[in-house]
């Protein structure tokens, strides 16, 4: 089960709503790239923080049902959403070290663990998994100018022994990939803060303290935008961040790739809370 | 709160004792080895609004405070951002630790200081377990009836929704049998707390 053009998908339920110019954007660049994706059958929500804040094994059981779906594919998986993919890895992480514990969720989700499956966020696939070559060579339009923090988050890069992806403290994969497109990524302080998008709906006055310090020290650090890699962090910061003072747009990082691979005919600046037409029409990316 | 004794073991007795046992059973995390460095409420970005930091509630594990943990604001107040679990000299995962507590406190029918949450989270698992995915506009519609929190945010749902980003109809996965089968078998108990 090796990487290579061909990967098992995971669009998680943000793809069909709050985050689904990040679906969109990812197919279509994907697809510009000669990758092709192969949506895991009948793929069921990952159970987010409702479900591991109040049920451990429930937790564990509904991320374990996509990766019996998935292992039909035979196929790496790749998941986009950055809390869809910490709740696999804590799902995997579980299946691979605790016997017990597998055996159990064997049992109720109905299926045998196979270790060989591979579980990967998007944002590893295209720095590690489809080489930089060939990404560069499919740049049509730079994205020279154009000055961007690029924000992890927590989900992505932690707990470390869960997601196995970059460096926890000061990760390089999205600023890689924004430099490769021509982009000035900003040395910035808060590309790992949380920006509290679970208490967004029940405490809106603490999470506005939280994404206005996060996308104010973005634009302190002289940042146009900022660019992240998960469905609740875009919708999040997006929405929550003081427009008056700040009006960042939240770029998913497939978008600025579309930009850069020149693809026309997209509609996802619509779906943007910020749109960021104006700032990508001044940099002349439009 | 009151006074604890200055030792960590707590001299009053097995009742404490078995809550740190108790903890430590269910989250596999070592709760002894705390020094109380303070890494974890450093980088806790919710610690500000919480009514214990998080050093303070592993402290408190360790003192056998059961009742006052498990009442916390500050086991729901947690976002599970992992800075702390991450960050922590002894290798504590404070995180998972918070998630051990908060099903404690459901599990055994401790009043949550922060019954929106509670309220969200049930309206979240109910939504799954009608459709197999999360249908954002019917769950939200539960939530608010059952916080009685109307207002909040409408403005903001009307804005994704303008933006085609809340469809209104629910679908239901074709696999809907091994989701109530999983539910089923995985939920002690069918509504907690909330």
């Amino acid at each position: 089960m090796e990487g290579g053009d061909k990967y098992s998908y995971f669009p998680g339920c943000t793809s069909h709503s709050t985050a689904v110019e990040y679906d969109l954007s990812t197919k279509a660049v994907l697809k510009a790239l000669g990758v092709e994706l192969v949506e895991i059958e009948d793929w069921n929500c990952c159970g987010a923080a409702a479900v591991h804040s109040t049920n451990k094994l429930l937790s564990l059981c509904l991320p374990a049902r996509n990766i019996a779906m998935a292992q039909k594919n035979d196929l790496e998986l790749v998941v986009p959403c950055a809390g869809c993919f910490n709740m696999l890895k804590r799902s995997e992480r579980v299946l691979k070290t605790d016997p017990d514990a597998r055996r159990e969720i064997e049992s109720i989700v109905d299926f045998t663990y196979r270790e060989d499956l591979k579980i990967r966020a998007l944002i590893d696939i295209v720095v590690n998994g489809i080489s930089f070559d060939r990404i560069e060579e499919r740049v049509q339009k730079p994205l020279t100018g154009i000055k961007v923090a690029c924000y992890y988050g927590c989900a992505l890069v932690r707990h470390p022994k869960v997601t196995q992806l970059d460096e926890p403290e000061n990760p390089q994969y999205l600023d890689t990939l924004m430099a490769a497109l021509g982009a000035t990524p900003v040395d910035w302080s808060f590309k790992t803060d949380c920006c509290g998008a679970d208490l967004a709906l029940t405490h809106g006055d603490v999470v506005v303290k939280l994404v206005n310090k996060v996308v104010g020290m973005a634009h302190e650090a002289g940042a146009q935008c900022l660019v992240c890699s998960c469905g609740l962090c875009q919708m999040n910061l997006e929405m929550r961040q003081d427009i008056n003072t700040l009006g960042l747009p939240v770029f998913y990082f497939t978008e600025l790739m579309g930009v850069a691979f020149g693809l026309k005919g997209n509609n996802w600046w619509a779906k943007h809370v910020i749109n960021p037409s104006t700032l990508l029409v001044s940099l002349n990316l439009r | 709160m009151r006074e604890p004794s200055m030792g960590i073991e707590p001299s009053e007795g097995k009742k404490g004792r078995s809550f740190i046992e108790e903890v430590q059973e269910r989250s596999g995390e070592n709760i002894r080895l705390c020094y109380q460095c303070l890494k974890c409420t450093a980088g806790c970005p919710t610690a500000p609004y919480m009514d214990f930091n998080p050093n303070a509630i592993v402290r408190m594990i360790q003192w056998g405070l059961k009742q006052e943990v498990l009442e916390s604001k500050a086991i729901w107040l947690c976002v599970s951002c992992e800075a702390c679990g991450t960050r922590c000299p002894n290798d504590i995962d404070i995180g998972l630790l918070m998630d051990t507590l908060r099903e404690m406190s459901l599990d055994e029918g401790y009043q949550a200081r922060e019954k929106g949450i509670v309220t969200l989270h049930n309206a979240f698992m109910e939504s799954i377990r009608r459709g197999g995915r999360v249908h954002e506009a019917t769950m939200m519609v539960e939530y608010k009836l059952r916080s009685g929190d109307y207002w909040t945010d409408l403005v903001s749902g009307v804005k994704l929704f303008m933006k085609g980003k809340f469809p209104l109809l629910p679908r239901r996965i074709k696999g809907m049998n091994s989701i109530r089968e999983i539910y089923r078998k995985a939920q002690k108990k069918v509504d907690k707390g909330g």
